[in-house]
């Protein structure tokens, strides 16, 4: 029976597949692909570059790649040699800290992932209560974990600290510890008070217009200068405040984003109802505000973990410095392609997983204004 | 219900530690006092410990002889001159590279960015993995890529990757030919400023004529005939006085031409290539922010594709671009401190840290980088909110 000559009533006609040029891979190709002569040249170019690119990057880094053995005679494949990365992994991770005392640096890890990691989900009941503990509690114990000198534990001078750890250190205590200087950086630019709100706004616009390197060389020459005769602290420490004080300026700008944001009646609901500064502030504004600013916040602190490799500058192992050291090292002269590819690659996760959650972060909260 | 309430009475003024003006007055002197005290004894204490280690403060420094050489200078600098004309050294290199590194910067932002829009998967894939891998490691990380891994690693200079026979890439830098005015090239410079004065004068013309009868004048073409056609003629005139030197390799390394030293084209492209990943982002976010009946509206006007394109998509893009594209500027010329852990010859590197080292002058030095630095942001941030004021919309 041939279709084409069938007739049909007006309305009984069988619904036939769209044309194969319509639907399928062909047809999304051409949607995508090869939409018109400029499209096909770029999709050809740029196929051409991936195939030149691709696979010796796939050759060097998985085929061709040296993983047994543990020293530089064992990579003889001329593929990447994972090698040096196996037999350093744990420097790279701890820096110089005592091996029989490493489990501290694990377990202070452990904690802190195992409690961050719930908080970041918003229906985590007792949300607010493992905030806290993260914000206030969190960081004793972790001081005497990782510092020792109580409880039985022995003293690790920071000098020995180094590696990931020491990144994640210097990152976590910057962002945690500039977080309530930044609050009152905010309000303070915000009040009414002029002298106040000037010196804010030098604070501010003093940290932010200089670049950190400067501020962790003031740190490491100015700050033992500012100190009375005889009181001495240590590199990492003059490091930690330097970094403190620089995000704070950041924290701030994005605390007063926040700030900005909520809606006059607010703060005159909250007026109106007889309530002091203080209370305005924190029963009402702040709430609000540090909420909405999470995702600015978050994005500080990939700023932040980012930046914590310039501290190598000043003669600190963190985790890009004691890479660099390594690599420099003669028995593994050479392989420093290696080395950075690794850190690269460890800096990579971390970064693009937190500006992930900051943007799903962008989305929940971004309610009532989406079309 | 008592009567004698009086209500005309005007309300108890309250007692002064609880009027609003008061507590403002007292708590500011409070503040102010606190920071005054605190600034002094940071000035004690320094004064102190400058006194104990004999270290005379002062700017005296920067007029003693330096006694080191710099690798790369765009002023005449030898070992005999002194810490004020190494800052200066230090400094131009500083604005050197910052000012090519936002030019590269912007052409691959905006090159990435719009390759990101593209409806070409391929294409936009590509700008989409580029950006997320460049934006999420460290800048610092990618200078030493740059740098030890990738421009130490290049062959000595008598086995040089060459282009062309004219451009040279070895472990001493990237060597290409320089360019050797000869006498008569001030004309060809003299017509490229008559070209460009004329080029205002024209549209500004032009512009009159629009508004007075309606009628368009091919502004672009005509400038570009005129940018291009004055300065050729006075070439032709003249007879292209202008001579190229070539780098030739005599002895271990190669005479002659313009180099690049490794430090300075490692910085470069790691500056480049990191802020350029960040413009695409914010020329991406300008495109978009666009909203399709903007363009459907011209096109219902009746404008051509081009010219939607130059008055009513970019003028609105470019509202929302600016902005962040000077703080992204302001991130590059900051960020070229990092030079230091290369030990390219900026700012930092020579002033913070080799005259830091060599003098000892911590306050004087540090303070002044920072206010360097500072200068730099407080300009760049004023133009910003000039800018922010002209093309603020204006709303009803």
């Amino acid at each position: 029976m041939n279709p084409a000559n069938q007739t049909y009533e007006p309305g009984t006609h069988p619904d036939l597949p769209p044309p194969s040029s319509a639907v399928g891979a062909i047809a999304w190709m051409r949607q995508h692909l090869f939409s018109g002569p400029w499209n096909t040249i770029l999709t050809l170019l740029a196929a051409y570059l991936l195939i030149l690119v691709i696979p010796p990057i796939i050759r060097w880094v998985f085929v061709d790649a040296n993983l047994s053995g543990d020293t530089r005679e064992a990579c003889t494949s001329g593929g990447a040699c994972w090698v040096f990365i196996k037999v350093r992994f744990a420097q790279f991770m701890y820096g110089f800290y005592p091996i029989e005392e490493r489990w501290r640096v694990d377990l202070t890890f452990i904690v802190f992932f195992a409690v961050l990691i719930p908080m970041m989900f918003e229906r985590m009941p007792g949300r607010k209560w493992l905030t806290v503990f993260l914000l206030f509690i969190f960081p004793i114990i972790a001081f005497f974990l990782l510092y020792g000198g109580s409880f039985g534990l022995a003293v690790v001078e920071t000098p020995k600290w180094g590696g990931l750890m020491l990144t994640l250190v210097i990152a976590v205590i910057g962002i945690v510890a500039s977080l309530p200087i930044g609050v009152v950086l905010a309000l303070g630019r915000r009040s009414n008070m002029p002298i106040v709100r000037t010196i804010c706004v030098i604070f501010i616009e003093f940290w932010r217009g200089v670049p950190l390197i400067t501020v962790l060389f003031m740190a490491s020459v100015m700050f033992p200068l500012f100190m009375p005769e005889g009181a001495n602290f240590d590199k990492l420490l003059r490091a930690l405040i330097g970094v403190m004080l620089f995000s704070a300026a950041y924290m701030a700008e994005v605390i007063r984003g926040g700030l900005q944001a909520i809606p006059k009646g607010q703060y005159e609901a909250a007026e109106a109802m007889g309530l002091g500064y203080w209370r305005v502030m924190g029963l009402v504004i702040l709430p609000q505000a540090l909420k909405m600013v999470i995702p600015g916040i978050v994005n500080t602190f990939i700023g932040l973990f980012k930046d914590t490799t310039l501290v190598l500058i000043i003669g600190l192992f963190d985790f890009l410095g004691i890479v660099q050291a390594a690599a420099t090292d003669p028995k593994w002269l050479g392989y420093s392609v290696e080395g950075y590819v690794f850190c690269a690659f460890v800096y990579w996760v971390f970064c693009f997983s937190m500006s992930r959650y900051s943007m799903y972060l962008e989305r929940k909260l971004d309610t009532g204004h989406a079309r | 219900m008592s009567t004698n309430h009086d209500i005309s009475t005007a309300p108890a003024k309250p007692p002064i530690w609880n009027d609003p003006v008061y507590r403002g007055i007292f708590f500011q002197v409070l503040v102010l006092g606190a920071v005054v005290l605190f600034g002094l004894y940071i000035f004690n204490n320094t004064a102190e410990n400058l006194e104990r280690q004999g270290i005379a403060s002062g700017f005296g420094f920067m007029n003693t002889t330096a006694g080191f050489g710099i690798i790369t200078h765009l002023v005449e600098y030898t070992e005999e001159s002194s810490y004020g004309r190494a800052f200066l050294v230090g400094l131009l290199n500083t604005l050197l590279v910052s000012a090519v590194g936002v030019v590269l910067a912007t052409l691959i932002g905006l090159l990435v960015g719009i390759a990101r829009l593209s409806k070409n998967l391929l294409v936009s894939g590509i700008a989409t993995v580029y950006i997320e891998v460049i934006r999420n490691i460290p800048l610092l990380l990618q200078i030493f890529f740059w740098y030890f891994a990738v421009l130490r690693s290049v062959p000595a200079p008598k086995n040089s990757i060459a282009l062309l026979d004219t451009f040279f890439l070895n472990n001493r830098g990237l060597y290409s030919p320089a360019p050797m005015p000869q006498p008569g090239f001030m004309w060809i410079v003299i017509a490229l400023i008559v070209a460009i004065v004329g080029i205002i004068i024209m549209r500004n013309w032009a512009h009159k004529r629009q508004e007075r009868t309606g009628q368009p004048f091919h502004t672009f073409y005509v400038s570009l005939a005129i940018l291009i056609g004055l300065p050729a003629l006075a070439a032709i005139i003249t007879g292209l006085p202008l001579a190229w030197e070539y780098p030739v390799l005599k002895g271990f390394n190669f005479q002659g031409g313009l180099v690049m030293i490794p430090e300075f084209v490692a910085l470069l492209l790691a500056l480049s290539i990191y802020t350029g990943a960040f413009i695409a982002e914010i020329v991406r976010a300008g495109i978009l922010s666009v909203s399709h009946g903007q363009t459907e509206a011209a096109s219902a006007l009746g404008l051509r594709n081009n010219i939607t394109l130059r008055l009513v998509v970019l003028p609105q893009a470019l509202r929302v671009i600016i902005p962040p594209l000077t703080s992204q500027y302001l991130n590059l010329v900051k960020n070229s401190s990092l030079a230091a852990a290369i030990a390219y010859p900026e700012l930092v590197s020579i002033f913070a840290g080799t005259v830091l080292n060599q003098t000892g002058q911590a306050v004087e030095v540090i303070l002044i980088t920072m206010g360097v630095y500072l200068t730099i942001s407080l300009t760049i941030s004023l133009f910003m909110n000039w800018y922010n004021k002209k093309m603020a919309l204006v709303e009803r």
